[in-house]
């Protein structure tokens, strides 16, 4: 589907380990010398795809509106004193009954302006997928490169916690997480860790158990390094690359799941911004055909979800050279 | 091969015993098993005595016991809000759910096998280009939210099909099915669509990966050479060794079906178990949550189970490299 990327990118990165940076350079400064040009040459091959390339101009403008919704959202649809229910359900471009403001997309049931709630909701979104696979990404990588670096029963013993958390869907997981923990930001991105925290271990311990072999290795094991400079400084570098991947694809599947839980009623609570709640709101709606409720928050939702798989999509065409063509 | 059942079994029975731990310690340690099991009316002497009668005083590992001899009795409790046996609640929704779930997955298949061999057969096609973008936009699609949209244009605007509930059932093999009637199967094409769109993609992506490896394969080139019809080369060779994989995963999703049907059951008021358990957690009735959340580990596990027997039979190999 994607062009094939030139010659040499996507073989870059798992390669790069036998272009290991001698052991004895004067105590460390930073990455090893080769890690910059085969970033600037992935970051050039990404680009190349014109469709990834807006992906990923898409996905910075929603992560800059979402930061900085307060300030450029036109009202702020979560403060009870100027949000009123007189202005509720009003179609896309209409004044509001009451006050001045115009609902460039409408309202929604509760009078809120639905661009401010979607962008106040977008925050939500992004402030839970960040939060989420961001911290299961540390622990699945502490996981994975314990696992592949002892080896052995402790192996054993995490692959088998991994694969039973995997045999389970996420959707389940999280919702019975949930239901045991009751609703709230802070619970949503806990259930969110524990969802996703075993793909990012399965993944390091396999890219790990790779470099393990890898020369670079041998000669650091040879030179009697600690097992923490071993861990950090020689494995962890060269096998982030796939967590990456698997990182962007989590990050969207987060964002879909909060808003999912939050639009069951198990997620936020109503007196927080999220676009599952919002679409929620308009599902009361939509046998009196009032489609902009439930439309405008979807797409938002939609085109937030759809960028990042793109984005995932094209790094993973790049850092995989088994798929490519 | 019986060498592999029995491990398989065995395996499958540990991560029951395991889930079964990590529910009871979900409900008892971090929620509150009294609450769980007795309903708020009840009275203070009543109360400790239940508290005594399910052993909620006994040490830990013995409530476990407790609890997992009443698991395998099938004892959950009743149901706060509707009074009757957790355990009979969710068994009599459970055909409604599992015929939502089965139709989401032949209309999947139905619809992305087709697709996606084509997008294998000629991967630099134009329409093999679009079916692969539009695969990453099913992925993307939040089956929540497409299903309020098709819920909107297929039932509201257009009114071509009804909007919410089930329909009129008949008893099939001794099951209560609704794909047998013509009101009955209208009312299932919309949540079963929404369902099936979660894995067309998968279905469509697994097929083309397959179809390109197994194009380039040594028995396909045999086949071309001896001069074989495309059409049988296709449905015969190619289709045969892509149909593992396949398998095997859409099996593996099947369980996530069921998850997402909580979603599809909500938005259609689907008279399934999921939107029995999503409203037993707004409503806190926990004998419930618990009954589903233990059937929900089996039936998952046996779908795993029976995937991994139906992997092994396909592909023999797999059964050698296990039991060696």
């Amino acid at each position: 589907m994607t062009q094939s990327p030139p010659r040499s990118i996507a073989g870059t990165i798992p390669s790069a380990g036998s272009v290991a940076p001698s052991p004895d350079a004067p105590g460390g400064g930073g990455f090893p010398r080769w890690r910059n040009p085969a970033k600037n040459r992935l970051v050039r091959a990404y680009f190349q795809s014109p469709v990834a390339a807006i992906s990923l101009v898409i996905l910075v403008i929603i992560v800059f509106l979402a930061t900085f919704a307060p300030w450029i959202a036109p009202t702020n649809p979560y403060d009870l004193g100027t949000v009123t229910v007189v202005n509720s359900r009003l179609p896309p471009g209409a004044t509001a009954r009451i006050g001045d403001t115009v609902f460039l997309l409408g309202s929604d049931g509760a009078g809120r302006d639905l661009l401010s709630a979607i962008l106040y909701g977008l925050r939500t979104s992004i402030i839970v997928a960040a939060a989420s696979t961001g911290i299961a990404v540390l622990i699945g990588l502490w996981v994975g490169l314990l696992a592949a670096y002892v080896g052995g029963r402790t192996d054993a013993a995490l692959m088998r916690l991994v694969d039973l958390q995997l045999s389970f869907p996420t959707m389940l997981v999280a919702l019975m997480l949930l239901a045991i923990l009751g609703n709230g930001l802070d619970k949503i991105i806990a259930a969110l860790v524990i969802v996703q925290w075993a793909y990012f271990a399965r993944t390091a311990r396999a890219a790990a158990l790779v470099e393990r072999e890898k020369e670079y290795m041998e000669a650091a094991r040879g030179l009697y390094l600690g097992h923490g400079r071993m861990i950090f400084r020689h494995l962890m570098p060269n096998s982030i690359a796939p967590l990456i991947v698997v990182a962007t694809i989590q990050a969207a599947h987060a964002v879909s799941l909060e808003a999912t839980l939050s639009f069951l009623g198990l997620g936020l609570p109503p007196t927080e911004p999220s676009l599952g709640l919002l679409i929620a709101n308009g599902f009361n709606y939509v046998f009196s055909l009032h489609w902009w409720i439930s439309l405008f928050p979807g797409l938002a939702l939609l085109l937030t979800i759809v960028v990042m798989n793109l984005a995932g999509d094209r790094l993973r065409d790049l850092l995989n050279p088994r798929l490519r063509k | 091969m019986i060498a592999f059942v029995l491990q398989r079994l065995i395996q499958s029975i540990a991560i029951v015993i395991a889930m079964s731990i990590i529910v009871f310690v979900g409900v008892t340690v971090v929620g509150n098993p009294v609450d769980m099991l007795i309903s708020p009316e009840v009275s203070q002497a009543d109360r400790e005595r239940i508290i005594r009668s399910f052993g909620l005083d006994l040490p830990i590992h013995q409530q476990y016991f407790v609890f997992a001899l009443s698991v395998l009795r099938g004892e959950f409790g009743q149901s706060f809000v509707f009074g009757e046996s957790a355990i009979k609640l969710i068994v009599q929704r459970m055909p409604a759910t599992l015929e939502l779930a089965t139709t989401a997955l032949l209309i999947s298949i139905i619809i992305g096998l087709p697709l996606g061999v084509r997008a294998g057969l000629k991967p630099d096609s134009i329409a093999s280009r679009l079916t692969m973008s539009f695969s990453i936009l099913g992925f993307s699609l939040p089956t929540f939210w497409i299903g309020i949209m098709l819920m909107m244009l297929f039932a509201v605007v257009l009114g071509w099909l009804p909007a919410t509930g089930r329909g009129p059932t008949v008893l099939f093999l001794g099951v209560e099915v609704s794909f047998l009637t013509w009101d009955g199967l209208r009312h299932l094409i919309l949540p079963a669509t929404t369902l099936a769109l979660l894995k067309v993609s998968l279905v469509i992506r697994l097929a083309r990966a397959g179809t390109l490896e197994v194009v380039h394969q040594d028995y396909i080139r045999t086949a071309r050479a001896k001069g074989l019809k495309n059409d049988r080369i296709v449905f015969v060779h190619v289709l045969k060794n892509i149909m593992i994989p396949i398998v095997t995963i859409i099996g593996l999703e099947f369980g996530q079906l069921i998850a997402f049907s909580i979603v599809t059951e909500t938005i259609f008021s689907w008279p399934g178990m999921g939107k029995l358990i999503v409203d037993s957690i707004r409503m806190l009735d926990r004998p419930i949550i618990v009954a589903y959340l233990m059937i929900i580990v089996v039936l998952i596990t046996g779908i795993n189970f029976i995937v991994d027997i139906i992997y092994a039979i396909l592909d023999p190999r797999i059964r050698h490299e296990a039991t060696k």
